[in-house]
């Protein structure tokens, strides 16, 4: 779907189309959100099924309004998200988009750490591989990136724990940052939730340090994950391209090996890549809900932890549903930025 | 037998195959052969039961035992013995990958076949769908699919197909995205031609001329998928949203009960189950990476012939 644009067509026409083609698919997401989650019955009695007796039971139904009809249910539904209401969670009844506004920023936070530690291990190493193909330095490199994708994130969590916070304690065990930080940046008047952000606000070097190594061991767990993709991409992407003519060309002409790498072959390496990154999102989504339960990371995935445990069923809807649309809104900006890299969409 | 096998994937590869590509194809093999033998002997080598709290003489366990003694990988904090735990979720892992992946090819190669062949309107939404539910992060996918199917918690093999399910919805668009873009391309080869013009039925055509020419692709979606299930699977564990820990033994759940024991210095209770884990999903890996490599002719490399 990135590139139905034609030699003759506009680069303006592509976007805009690009730009409709989201709606349906939100539609869709936003649909099957739905369907699955009210396949069963109604969020209420999944939540206090068992608690409750079949009259209260029935009192809270009608009072929700889930005894009416599920079309009237879903076409209430599509127009409170087109409005941007995504639902009130029923066991501490908070609109689940301030959930986001509360809890995303924290989420953002690791995906930002993590997306760092994914490029500084990745794309080198998938240079390096390249460059070295079918060498042992290629096969371990390979490995690696097996390894990484082969290890569930919350099991390389428990593992970097075992390690760095309880054999050899430099590291703190769980959470976001340490109490006394907490109280110092609680008392910051225009906080963004963001708190490495927050902590160089403060001008506080020991907050800073503390929220940084708090950040440490979540970042390279959620990290690693994507470098090994990034890694198998990167090597496979310079492959095709350290082959390519123009590269000999290059090469017979005396440019550095080192040059030849990291920007000849490289640069039109990097259009699949940006598009497979921008679909990493979506892996590093789920990525988070695991690990910042492994770390008691309190961002949205870990709500959406606590929510599913606690049976709330429109919670859960609600923040799936946003993520989904989320999910969505990001893949439309990758198309974006590889239309605009990439020479061969015409304006 | 061989000879006919050796037409095969991953046999053939493995013929094509040479020095590094051989190693890690043959190493991913033995790896995956070893964990199927493993769940078909489950009852032999595990020397307790999944669910077993007490010797036979009543007396318990006890939990979070150290390695060693009757209990050569510990106890759990729940008192179940490690080293039987993770033998039996070998059972359970491999169950999972074989509903997800027959369920997931029969209605992905279907609908791709379908949609590829008639085109039209439904191949338009079909394609529109299967883009919706790519993008979609999977892992919330089956949590969703979960809790319809069964609740969150489950039986064996309620929860295998529960685990199962969530899983194939996510694998059906790979499937189906890989089975079009093939139908596409073959339809337009002359052979499909004459057979049209001979009268073949719609039917005849897709699964005798089509089909059987567009399955190259699969056996690399197979076994990417296969890893994939194995990984999803765990994560629904870790969640909670497995196999109930009385009716079969799941490693994700396994290591879900361990997160405490780890800031305690309990290691065993969570390095076991994880290892296994990641031994089945590099095995598997190295299987599929190895015939992706040799499909891709900008990736293979050829063995240089002896000159004499």
């Amino acid at each position: 779907m990135a590139k139905t644009a034609t030699a003759g067509s506009s680069l303006l026409r592509y976007l805009g189309l690009r730009f409709l083609l989201i709606f349906p698919t939100i539609w869709i997401l936003v649909t099957m959100v739905f369907v699955v989650m009210r396949l069963v019955g109604d969020p209420i009695t999944a939540a206090q099924g068992g608690k409750l007796s079949a009259e209260q039971l029935q009192e809270l139904i009608t009072a929700a309004g889930y005894d009416r009809p599920i079309l009237v249910q879903y076409f209430e539904y599509l127009a409170a998200i087109a409005s941007g209401d995504f639902g009130t969670t029923l066991t501490n009844n908070q609109p689940v988009v301030e959930l986001l506004a509360t809890y995303g920023v924290a989420t953002l936070e690791l995906a930002f750490y993590s997306l760092i530690v994914a490029f500084i291990v990745g794309f080198p190493m998938g240079m390096l591989a390249a460059r070295r193909r079918d060498t042992a330095t290629d096969a371990g490199l390979r490995l690696f990136a097996i390894l990484a994708y082969a290890t569930p994130v919350f099991f390389v969590g428990l593992l970097l724990k075992l390690v760095f916070a309880v054999a050899i304690p430099i590291l703190p065990v769980a959470g976001r940052v340490g109490v006394r930080s907490e109280i110092a940046l609680s008392k910051l008047e225009d906080a963004t939730g963001f708190y490495l952000i927050d902590a160089i606000k403060l001008g506080n070097n020991e907050v800073i340090l503390d929220v940084l190594q708090h950040a440490v061991l979540p970042s390279v767990a959620l990290g690693l994950l994507t470098a090994g993709v990034f890694l198998r991409l990167v090597r496979t992407n310079m492959i095709s391209t350290l082959n390519a003519d123009y590269i000999d060309a290059a090469r017979s002409r005396g440019i550095p090996e080192v040059q030849l790498v990291t920007k000849n072959a490289f640069r039109p390496a990097l259009i699949p890549i940006i598009t497979v990154v921008g679909m990493q999102i979506a892996l590093l989504l789920g990525g988070a809900v695991l690990t910042e339960t492994t770390f008691e990371w309190k961002g949205l995935g870990f709500q959406l932890a606590e929510y599913l445990s606690a049976r709330d069923y429109v919670a859960v809807q609600g923040i799936v549903a946003l993520l989904a649309v989320i999910v969505a809104l990001t893949n439309f900006l990758v198309d974006i930025i590889v239309a605009l890299v990439d020479p061969r969409v015409k304006f | 037998m061989l000879k006919f096998l050796s037409k095969y994937p991953p046999l053939k590869q493995l013929k094509m195959s040479f020095g590094v590509q051989r190693f890690m194809l043959i190493l991913g093999l033995s790896i995956v052969s070893f964990f199927i033998l493993v769940a078909i002997f489950a009852d032999f080598i595990a020397p307790y039961g999944f669910a077993q709290l007490q010797y036979e003489n009543g007396e318990y366990f006890g939990s979070q035992i150290a390695p060693g003694g009757s209990h050569i990988w510990g106890t759990t904090v729940g008192g179940f013995d490690v080293f039987s735990r993770v033998v039996y979720g070998t059972r359970t892992a491999i169950a999972v990958i074989v509903v997800a992946v027959i369920l997931s090819i029969l209605v992905g190669v279907l609908l791709g076949l379908l949609s590829g062949y008639f085109a039209g309107w439904l191949d338009r939404i079909l394609v529109l769908v299967a883009d919706a539910v790519y993008a979609f992060p999977s892992l919330l996918l089956a949590i969703s699919l979960s809790i319809v199917i069964s609740g969150g918690r489950s039986g064996f093999w309620s929860g295998i197909l529960a685990a199962g399910l969530s899983i194939t919805v996510i694998f059906i668009p790979q499937y189906y995205r890989a089975m079009r873009a093939e139908t596409l391309r073959i339809k337009q080869e002359a052979f499909v031609e004459s057979a049209q013009v001979l009268g073949a039925s719609s039917f005849r055509i897709l699964f005798r001329h089509i089909f059987r020419n567009a399955t190259r692709t699969l056996p690399i979606i197979f076994t990417l998928n296969a890893s994939e299930a194995i990984l999803t699977l765990a994560g629904l564990g870790f969640l909670g949203f497995g196999i109930d820990p009385t009716m079969g033994a799941e490693w994700g759940y396994d290591l879900n009960r361990s997160v405490a024991d780890v800031s305690a210095g309990i290691w065993w209770t969570s390095i076991f189950p994880g290892s296994a884990i990641v031994l089945v999903v590099l095995g598997i890996t190295l299987v599929g990476e190895s015939l992706n490599d040799l499909a891709d002719p900008r990736l293979r490399k050829r063995q240089v012939a002896e000159i004499e």
